[in-house]
């Protein structure tokens, strides 16, 4: 059986699959999924108080056995994506976040100077920072060299479903990085995670595609099994791609039978 | 009275009271996985005694699905 496990920051995860809660219809359905995924870590977003709210996604997430990894979606700024982290830190006892820093609204693209300048100050503050990046290689380097914990690249728009536009620029990513790359975002169905897993990424965070799927649970499933086939995949070594076709059946002792 | 935005509304309270009351006042449960600033300021729990001031921006937060 190959290695299946993960470390980041130093913490070993069993699952290379990170799950996004946003999207749910109800805290039931994301345990439900949860489970199905397997996975171990899920993303929490930081929000005023509801007092109509009922339930907590903690506990929830706690009871199903995640972690959370507050992000700080909804920031466009280094100055509010620093506080927001500082807040979640406060809140939920973590130094570990998922940095989001948009530049629009429409398209949800990471803002990259302000990113950078995020990940440095949550660096120095002693946060382990989890950034979403766009797909741009310089721009994951310099996030690396800034003492981010990971890089997390988007294969597509966020909620786009689109897959992985650019497998060229995810290559790079994946062949220069020295600490682990997580594609995050744009995943529409299981060959998206299984692609992403074959290139090389040691993991995937994905929200949508389960949490707005027909059958939450039975998609969280179908990417869990996808996430460790690709993996699988990956480490078995796949055969080269030919222009023609190379026989499987002995081309020796082939019959005369004209 | 003192009168704060407390996420986003105005609200009135009583001279003297502390953040820990406006954070009541939001409907935060028992302060359990929750977080405040003021003015754009993380203020740590242990300094939720301290009383409000007039015109403070507060912001209460928890954690909600997302991501």
């Amino acid at each position: 059986m190959a290695d299946v496990a993960i470390e980041i920051a130093g913490r070993s995860f069993e699952s290379r699959l990170i799950l996004g809660t946003g999207g749910f219809r109800n805290l039931e359905t994301m345990a439900e999924a949860a489970r199905a995924s397997g996975a171990e870590l899920a993303t929490v977003a930081m929000r005023r108080v509801d007092p109509t709210a009922r339930g907590s996604i903690v506990e929830v997430l706690e009871d199903v056995g995640c972690s959370v990894l507050p992000n700080t979606a909804g920031c466009f700024t280094a100055h509010e994506a620093v506080t927001t982290a500082r807040l979640a830190r406060e809140a939920l006892e973590t130094d570990w976040v998922k940095l989001e820093v948009i530049g629009d609204d429409r398209t949800l693209l990471p803002e990259p100077a302000e990113l950078l300048e995020a990940a440095e100050t949550l660096v120095a503050d002693g946060f382990t920072v989890l950034p979403y990046t766009s797909d741009d290689p310089i721009l994951a380097r310099r996030l690396e060299d800034l003492g981010c914990a990971a890089v997390m690249p988007l294969g597509s728009p966020i909620g786009s479903g689109m897959g992985i536009n650019n497998l060229y620029n995810l290559r790079l990513i994946v062949e220069r990085a020295r600490v682990p790359v997580i594609l995050d975002a744009g995943i529409g169905t299981a060959s998206d995670a299984a692609i992403a897993m074959e290139l090389g990424c040691d993991g995937v965070l994905l929200a949508s595609s389960i949490s707005r799927a027909e059958d939450p649970s039975a998609m969280a499933r179908a990417m869990r099994l996808a996430v460790e086939a690709g993996r699988l995949a990956r480490e078995a070594g796949r055969i080269p791609r030919r222009l023609y076709a190379e026989a499987s059946s002995p081309t020796e002792g082939v019959p005369e039978l004209s | 009275m003192t009168s704060v935005t407390l996420n986003g509304e105005q609200r009135l309270l009583p001279d003297g009271s502390t953040l820990e009351a406006a954070v009541r006042e939001s409907g935060a449960e028992a302060g359990r996985g929750v977080a405040v600033a003021v003015d754009g300021e993380v203020i740590p729990r242990a300094q939720w005694e301290l009383p409000l001031r007039d015109g403070q921006q507060i912001e209460v937060l928890r954690a909600v699905q997302g991501g």
